[in-house]
Order: C-alpha cells, then structure tokens, then sequence
C-alpha cells in the first residue's frame, strides 16, 4: 500500500456503499467519478478492505469498458458509432476530432490531459444522430466541422 | 405523506386527479434526453421566468389545493419526435409546437397562454400542411400508445402526477383482490411475451419461479439496453419510471419476491436519476418498502448501474455483474428461473415487459388481447432511426407491417432517396428488404424470414448505404463485445471480422462467402450465450440479400454505393479545373500535381483517398466515387 495516496476518497466511498462483495462495481463507479480513473493504489487497499483477492477486483475493473486505468483527459469526448450514427456518418467527426487533437485509436487521450476521445456503441439519442458527449453532456446533430469548432471552444475552458 | 391503508391511496388518487383537473392550462415541456440536449431545459426556465413576470401563478409541482387559473408546469418524458425538439405541448388544446427556442417564449406565453391562439410557425409541418394538434400529426395517428400512454402526458419526475392519473390502482388490486396465482393466471391469458427479443412468455417464467421451494427469490429488471439504435426502454425509465417499479412490484407478489434489482446500462444516467427519484417517493409514500399498505407485503427496489458491457444484457452475465462480478455468461441450465441472482429463483424481464403489466392487471387479459396478433398480442415499441424522415420513439400494435412504420408514420426515406434495407433487433437480428416491407411484425413471422424483432432497433438504410459494410460494422461491435469465454464466439467472430474487413478494403478473395457462411453456422450452434449465437446473423442476412455487393467487392474491388473509403475513385474533371492549386496544397501525401492554371492530375497510386482535396477545390473538380 502507498503512503504517500491519500485514501480518505476511498474511506468515503466505502463508507455509503459498505464492503460486501457485490458492491465492487459500484464501488469502483464511485471512486472513478473522483479521479476520473482508477489509480493503481487503490486495488490492494480495496483488496484489504473487502477481503477478496487483488486480482478479482482487478479482473472486474479491465472487463467492463468503462473502467480507466490510465488518467483521462479534463474533457471526456464520446463520439457515438451506434448504428443510427454510423449510418448518418460519425466516422468523419471522429476522424476529425482525432486530427484536430493529434490523436490516434491508441492514443486518446493528449499528453496535455486536456481531452479524451473515445467511441461509445449507443448513447440512445438515436433521434439526433450523429451525436457525441462531452463529459455526458449530449451535443447532437453534429458534423466535422462543429466538432472542430466545439474542440476551439473548449480549449478556452481548459 | 405517508399512505397507510388502502383508503389512503384511494383518497390520494381522488384529491391529485382533482389538482391535475383544476389545472385549466398545462405546458409540457419535454424533458427526455432528446430534448435536453436541444436545449429544451432552458426552454423551460424561459417560460417559468417569462410567466412569473406577468403574474399568471404556475404551479411545478402539483398542488394539493390547486389555485384559480392555474398553469401546470411540467417536465414530461419523451415524446418519441425527438428530430423536431425541443417539443412544448400545450393543453387543454393538445397544441404541438416543434424545434422550440428560448427566443420563441415570450410569443408562447402571450398569444398561446394569454391568448389562446395557435402559433402557427411553431407547428409540425408536412408536405406544405400545418398540425395544430399532436394527435392529428401522422406520426402520431397511426400508433397505438398503451406502455407510453405517460410519456409525453405527465410530470415524470412526479408520483403526485402519477396517482392522479390512476397510478398504482393495478398494485393496490393485486394486494388486495388478487393472490399471486391469480395474478399469474391473468399474465399468462393475456399472452404477454418478453419484449427484450426471445419473446417468451411472461406468465410461464413467473409462475415457474412461484414454483420453487425457496424461501429467497428476485425480481430483476434488464435496463441494459445495449442494442446500438435502440431506446424504448429508456424512455420509459425517464419518461414513466413509476409505472415500471409498480410492474416489478406486482411480479414480486405474485412470486413470493422481497427484493427487485433494476440494471441500468452506464450510458442513460438520467434514467437512474429518475428511477432513483421515484424509488425515494415510492417510499416516502409507503408504496415501497415494509409493510406496503397495511397488508404485510414488503418490497426493497436497487438500482445498479452497468458499466460498459453489452454482454450484460444476457441474464447470467447481468446477474453475475450484479453480483459484482465479470459480466460473463454460463452454461444453461440450470436456468435463471431456478438459479438466477446470488443463485436464487429469478425472474428476469425487461423494462418494456414489467411496464405492460399494471395495465393488463386492471383492464384484465381480454382487452390486452384485443390489440396486435393471436400469437403476439400487444403494442411493441420501437425506435425509429436511420435514414428515415421522422425518427423517433413509437409504438404499434404487434402485426403492424413494415410498411406503415416507415412510410406513414416514419414519413418515408430521408432526402427524397430510395428505401434499400431495414436492420431490425440490431446486432443479433437480421436485415429486412423491400419484399419484406408488407410483412406484419411479430415474434413469430419474423422469425419465418430469419429475422427477430430483438428489443425493437429499426434502423433504416437507403440506397447510399453499403450493406457490405454495414455487416462489417455490426461484426465489429460484436466482436468487441464478445466477452472471450467462449472459444466459438471468442475467434470465430475475430476470424469474421478479419475477412469482412479484407472486403471492404478490397483485398477480398474468392471463397471469402463461402468461409463466411461455414464460420456462421459454426459459431451459431456452438457458441455459449445470445451474443455468440446470433453473432452472425447480420452476415448471414445481408449475404442472403446482397450477395451481388459482396461479389463486386471481392471480384470488381468496387462499392456499389460508393462508401467502402478503400475502394473509392477519386479524380479531377479535367474541364472543370480551373488549377487553382488549391487541391495539391491541401494533399496530405503529395498525390496530386500539375501546373498553375492548367487541370491538375491525381497519381492513383500515392493517393490515400482522404477527400481533403474533394473538400478543398472551391469549384468542385474533384470527384469521387
């Protein structure tokens, strides 16, 4: 365990959600809204805390898509590539996005941490495709070049 | 309040049908996640902020003693006309205004609520005809709204709304006239099969759960709708979330259940906010927790939150990811209903399924088998998407044709252009064509023509779309998805996606069908869960009716419908150019020469078909296809 990570998130969250073992995924919900990822320290004091091996907390946490354990970016960009988008064309504002940012499949995230780009497989706004969130707020009828346009406002912001 | 007794709840409906009868105006302003992001909250701030500035006493919450001249305020669930938000209806005229502004407020509140008058620019218009009303619009006249009846009609952040409008009557009959076999028995005569796509029959599953011996046993709602295109049952979690517990509630009586679980996919977290929203008045309320009523049945409501794996929508990955496990199918059987959540009987049904119950309980199985078809009676939901004029959420009598989805109330293809091919339950259904469109829709006669109604995704495709594609995307997500407990489904879908992607970037070989057909007959028979099993499907079917796109991009490396990046020309029109260099400055790989003033030239071979250079030429010389 480190000495130097300051685990009082972690006592917080364990606090509401308790330590039974079915809670893992929650818990690990609640403490990825607070760093954005799952810092590395935290599986062998969750391990300790709710009695179940480093390993099985960690087999959870690399299944489930939206577990990070890299540090995301301040900007969490989703672009959607359900059916409904993929068929009104997202793959031009992803593309986009990827070359405004200087990013790749691998690379999502800028070294800045100032944004993330990612796909998401439905966000359920099929009635406004092509559609992407930022931080979950949905942004719809999107096009390359508002994508592009929204990326310049948000810089601002950083 | 606390609603001890069942006079209690009785009162209560009488004293809120009341107050949502006073109020002589209502403003619905739509609040699902549609409108939200058009913007339809500030819409509502707007005119809240505009009203008190006049004077005129709105009321946002519905008031036990409703003043005179009231206008309710509401934030209602989804319309399902989501391509025309932000929507605003307005009753008692049923007046519909679409793509409403903040700048269009102050006009609402003085000529509408003031005035009475219709605006007419704010109106639905089709083909040169203004709608008034909401209901004379044709994406509404066709459906049947019976699982959405609320949608659209009542606050869905408020139980007062609810009970005002004969919420929880179906509870209180079921507690206090029926006993769980009775409540079965009316399940089953109603004919209501699962609508999360296997179609079985609700009643069978319930009563095979109050059958077993266990003292312990669940109610489980499947809210991971994980189908790219689909949202029903989102809708119905944000639009009616009490109506979906009320359904759970009741499965739990007739069951012998104290407990529900309802699974949210990670992706819809004001479906969670509202279901959590409504669980708390539920409680609050004393028609959730002990001791419902007064009559000694007791029910606890959970929520989980998924976390990203489409896998999850399968029942023992969803109870094992309940469990605070890995997402992971097992071998069947057992069955859930014998060992489902923490090993107990489990009844699983989906969100569309647990909300068609309240009604049948009180309107009984006939006038539930008065709708839709012998063998799949009912309304089915859907989401319309896709190429398509009108998308958006609707619902429709089961045996509905394909035909009046798309052309009545869907409007018809999208710019003008031809209708091509239909997905229906997304990535494990099959693709529907032009002879299928008078096909009525059904569990049973989609299955006849190897498709499914899945969890009801429509998504339409014209005739610019390449179906080749198409299927390469649907493997794609399958195999990302695929949670690689099983070797069939772990690199047989891999090998799959392998050879659809040589295709599209035309390197296709001859023999790449006929492997693709022997690797989806043995990945269907082999494979462990839902996922494998259907995993090919969207293959299998284009293959059936594309097979010609399939061969001009293996034999001709040519896309039929020009979308295959790969496989496309791109070239100046040499009459057309007037070399103003443009083109070559913004090549990214120097493909494309030529002098000032004279047509420019594209070397095919260095050309990696970007299109910056179709984007760039100011007289569009550049072509492609």
């Amino acid at each position: 365990m480190s000495q130097s990570f300051d685990y009082s998130v972690v006592d917080g969250v364990l606090a509401e959600l308790g330590t039974g073992e079915s809670a893992v995924i929650s818990i690990l919900q609640h403490i990825q809204e607070h760093y954005r990822y799952l810092p590395r320290e935290i599986f062998p004091y969750l391990s300790k805390k709710l009695g179940v091996s480093q390993a099985r907390i960690y087999s959870v946490a690399t299944f489930y898509e939206n577990f990070a354990l890299e540090p995301k970016g301040k900007f969490v960009i989703k672009v959607c590539d359900g059916t409904a988008c993929h068929v009104r064309k997202s793959v031009p504002i992803l593309e986009r996005l990827r070359k405004e940012l200087g990013l790749t499949e691998k690379k999502r995230t800028t070294d800045d941490l100032g944004f993330t780009v990612e796909t998401v497989s439905c966000l359920g706004a099929c009635g406004l495709a092509p559609v992407l969130t930022v931080n979950d707020k949905v942004y719809p009828g999107m096009t390359p070049d508002k994508a592009a346009a929204l990326i310049e406002e948000l810089k601002g912001e950083l | 309040m606390h609603l001890k007794t069942r006079e209690d709840l009785r009162a209560a409906r009488v004293l809120y049908g009341k107050s949502l009868a006073a109020q002589e105006k209502k403003i619905l302003v739509c609040a699902g996640t549609g409108c939200i992001s058009s913007g339809s909250l500030d819409v509502y701030d707007r005119l809240r902020e505009l009203m008190e500035e006049r004077g005129i006493h709105c009321a946002v919450r519905l008031e036990e003693e409703p003043h005179e001249h009231e206008v309710g305020m509401k934030k209602s669930g989804c319309h399902g006309f989501c391509e025309m938000g932000p929507l605003v209806r307005i009753e008692p005229w049923g007046y519909l205004y679409t793509k409403v502004k903040v700048a269009d407020c102050e006009e609402i509140v003085e000529k509408t609520i003031l005035g009475g008058e219709h605006i007419e620019r704010l109106a639905y218009h089709q083909n040169g005809k203004v709608f008034e009303k909401q209901d004379e619009i044709p994406f509404y006249q066709k459906q049947t709204r019976l699982v959405l009846e609320h949608c659209g009609h009542i606050d869905a952040t408020s139980i007062e709304e609810y009970l005002g409008i004969g919420g929880y009557t179906a509870l209180e009959k079921a507690l206090f006239e029926m006993d769980g076999d009775a409540i079965i028995r009316t399940v089953t005569d109603s004919g209501l099969r699962g609508r999360g796509g296997g179609g079985f029959p609700a009643g069978k599953k319930w009563s095979q759960v109050k059958a077993q011996k266990t003292e312990e046993k669940y109610i489980v709602c499947n809210g991971d709708e994980g189908d790219p295109g689909a949202f029903m049952d989102r809708s119905i979690m944000e639009g009616d979330p009490h109506r979906l517990l009320e359904g759970m509630m009741i499965a739990g009586l007739a069951c012998g259940a104290a407990e529900g679980y309802i699974y949210v996919r990670a992706e819809y977290p004001m479906a969670v906010e509202r279901l959590r929203t409504a669980i708390s008045q539920a409680e609050a309320w004393g028609l959730l927790g002990e001791n419902v009523l007064g009559t000694g049945f007791s029910f606890k409501m959970h929520i989980n939150r998924g976390a990203g794996a489409f896998v999850c929508g399968e029942g023992s990955a969803l109870t094992a990811s309940i469990e605070g496990k890995r997402g992971m199918p097992r071998v069947k059987p057992p069955r859930t209903v014998e060992h489902g959540l923490f090993d107990k009987p489990t009844v699983l049904n989906n969100v569309e399924t647990f909300a068609n119950v309240p009604r049948i309980i009180r309107e009984g199985a006939e006038w539930f088998q008065s709708f839709g078809t012998a063998g799949s009676p009912g309304t089915k939901a859907f989401a319309l998407t896709g190429n398509i004029e009108n998308t958006g959420l609707i619902e429709v009598p089961m045996g509905t044709t394909l035909r009046e989805i798309i052309f009545d109330i869907g409007g018809g293809i999208k710019d003008g252009k031809e209708f091509k091919a239909v997905q229906i339950g997304g990535p494990s259904g099959g693709c529907l064509i032009e002879t299928n469109l008078d096909l009525p829709l059904d569990f049973d006669s989609l299955k006849k023509v190897g498709g499914m109604i899945g969890s009801g995704g429509l998504v339409v495709m014209d005739d610019s779309t390449c179906m080749v594609e198409v299927a390469r995307f649907f493997m794609n997500f399958t195999q990302n998805e695929s949670c690689g407990k099983c070797v069939p489904c772990r690199e047989g879908t891999r090998r799959m996606l392998e050879i659809m992607e040589r295709i599209v970037d035309g390197r296709g070989e001859e023999g790449d069908i006929e492997t693709l057909l022997e690797l989806s007959d043995m990945i269907s028979n082999t494979a462990l869960c839902g996922l494998g099993k259907t995993a090919a499907f969207p293959v299998l079917g284009t293959i059936r009716y594309f097979r010609d796109e399939y061969e001009a991009h293996i034999r001709e490396k040519r896309c039929p419908a020009g979308q295959c990046q790969k496989l496309k020309r791109i070239w100046i029109e040499a009459d057309e150019c007037k070399g103003c260099s443009k083109c070559a400055r913004n090549c990214p790989v120097n493909a494309i020469t030529g002098k000032v003033k004279e047509p420019f030239t594209i070397d095919a071979n260095k050309c990696i078909k970007c299109g910056a250079c179709v984007e760039a030429c100011p007289f569009h010389a550049v072509k492609e296809g």
